[in-house]
């Protein structure tokens, strides 16, 4: 019996929080996976690997994306934040995940990166939003311990935060 | 859950893309991805090569004329919903693609690829029969463009042929007098819609000159009826050419019931919108 041919690897380049990973993948490895296995984030958790869950989501060019649902041979022109790109230069928390400390909104923690990414892009394109658009925009995250009331929560709290040092700052 | 391994080109031109595809029986076209992909995870999908169209230049507009919206292949929904001009010219579009998935999957997916797989439970694909648009497709054998009309074969199946890449898709433009709406029923804002409704009319002074109503997730096709002649009872003239079906989300009787209640209320919408713009 011959052996089965190996499967042709490609070499990506990803640009991942400001730093090259080069890896070495089959053009089938989802995005998700190259993050957590051939770049070791592990932060970028995957939940139901169709696109549903919202557990996996990264920012591509700033904008939320579903990381499952992208190739990582796909991402070679583009810039990738995962949750481990979120702190502060200096370690600190960032104030959607201040937010999310100071108003509870995890329990197991399992959905939270995909929370992250989705509510700081989310807070960029609208810094101050009412609890309607907050409950809009985690409308695509799943959520199974919170009931979410704690996660609209921390929506609004982190524009608050944010509201705050934007003061401080000018 | 993982795609099976298949051959990957991302062709930095349209002609090299089109003589990939003319040469490769199972080749599979990749743009957003946001249907394709699970489809390859889930293994409902195996095609022997992807040809990914992300790096093709020039297919990332959002091109407003007199005539209407035209957009390009890799034109993300979220780009399109953005242009305030397109919603001007078609305000269908920004009204429907509201309720095209979430922000997330917007930000991937495209609309063109999104017409070419054919979800009769999908907003656009709807929206494009009921606009009587086109869509613009390439091959290495020269271009076309097929009419909303004659696209839509089957559930999930367009009629563009294996070597073909739809580039671009053309939504008309509302005309002075016509008035359109949309509404969907869904467990959650962005959820597949249980039943979707859209209407299209147009008048003339006062009165409705011609009507038509597009149903989303009724049917195994996206389905338009011309209701112009039983205003009085629209949704009984659509139920008769609709096939509500059962599954896990809603009855058959329940989809028959939605039709029932959003038919004439999404008339009238669209009747309203035709007024107001009439004023402005």
């Amino acid at each position: 019996m011959s052996a089965p041919t190996p499967e042709e690897l490609h070499d990506v380049r990803l640009h991942v929080n400001g730093s090259v990973h080069e890896v070495h993948v089959p053009a089938r490895r989802l995005l998700s996976d190259a993050l957590r296995h051939d770049c070791g984030l592990t932060g970028t958790h995957v939940g139901c690997e169709h696109g549903v869950c919202g557990a996996c989501t990264v920012l591509v060019d700033g904008r939320p994306v579903r990381s499952c649902l992208m190739l990582a041979v796909s991402a070679v022109d583009s810039e990738i934040t995962t949750v481990e790109g979120l702190t502060e230069a200096d370690g600190s928390l960032s104030p959607v995940q201040q937010a999310f400390s100071d108003c509870h909104g995890l329990q197991c923690g399992f959905c939270t990166p995909g929370f992250l990414t989705a509510i700081t892009a989310g807070l960029e394109e609208n810094p101050d939003p009412t609890e309607d658009e907050a409950r809009e925009m985690v409308a695509g995250n799943l959520c199974r311990c919170t009931g979410y009331q704690n996660i609209v929560k921390s929506v609004l709290r982190a524009a608050e935060i944010q509201a705050e040092a934007g003061q401080e700052r000018s | 859950m993982k795609p099976a391994p298949f051959a990957y080109l991302r062709p930095a031109t349209l002609e090299e893309a089109l003589a990939a595809l003319a040469g490769q029986q199972g080749a599979k076209v990749l743009a957003g991805g946001q249907s394709l992909v699970p489809l390859l995870s889930m293994r409902l999908a195996a095609p022997s090569t992807l040809v990914d169209i992300n790096a093709l230049p020039d297919l990332s507009h959002v091109a407003v004329s007199d005539d209407g919206v035209r957009i390009g292949a890799l034109a993300r929904h979220a780009e399109v919903l953005a242009s305030r001009e397109a919603a001007e010219r078609q305000p269908l579009l920004a009204m429907a693609l509201s309720h095209v998935a979430h922000a997330t999957i917007r930000n991937r997916g495209t609309t063109v690829g999104s017409l070419v797989h054919a979800d009769a439970a999908a907003e656009m694909p709807m929206v494009l029969r009921l606009l009587e648009g086109s869509v613009d497709v390439a091959s290495v054998r020269g271009r076309r463009t097929i009419p909303a009309a004659e696209l839509f074969a089957g559930p999930l199946e367009s009629t563009l042929a294996q070597d073909e890449i739809a580039v671009e898709a053309c939504f008309p433009a509302l005309a002075p007098g016509a008035g359109v709406a949309f509404q969907e029923i869904a467990r959650r804002h962005g959820d597949y819609a249980l039943v979707g409704v859209a209407a299209h009319v147009e008048t003339d002074g006062g009165e409705v000159t011609r009507a038509r109503v597009g149903f989303v997730s009724v049917s195994d096709v996206p389905v338009v009826v011309d209701v112009t002649d039983s205003l009085d009872d629209p949704a009984s003239a659509a139920l008769a050419e609709l096939e509500p079906a059962d599954d896990i989300h809603a009855t058959a009787a329940y989809r028959a019931h939605l039709v029932k209640v959003l038919t004439p209320r999404v008339l009238a919408d669209a009747v309203h919108h035709a007024r107001d713009r009439k004023k402005s």
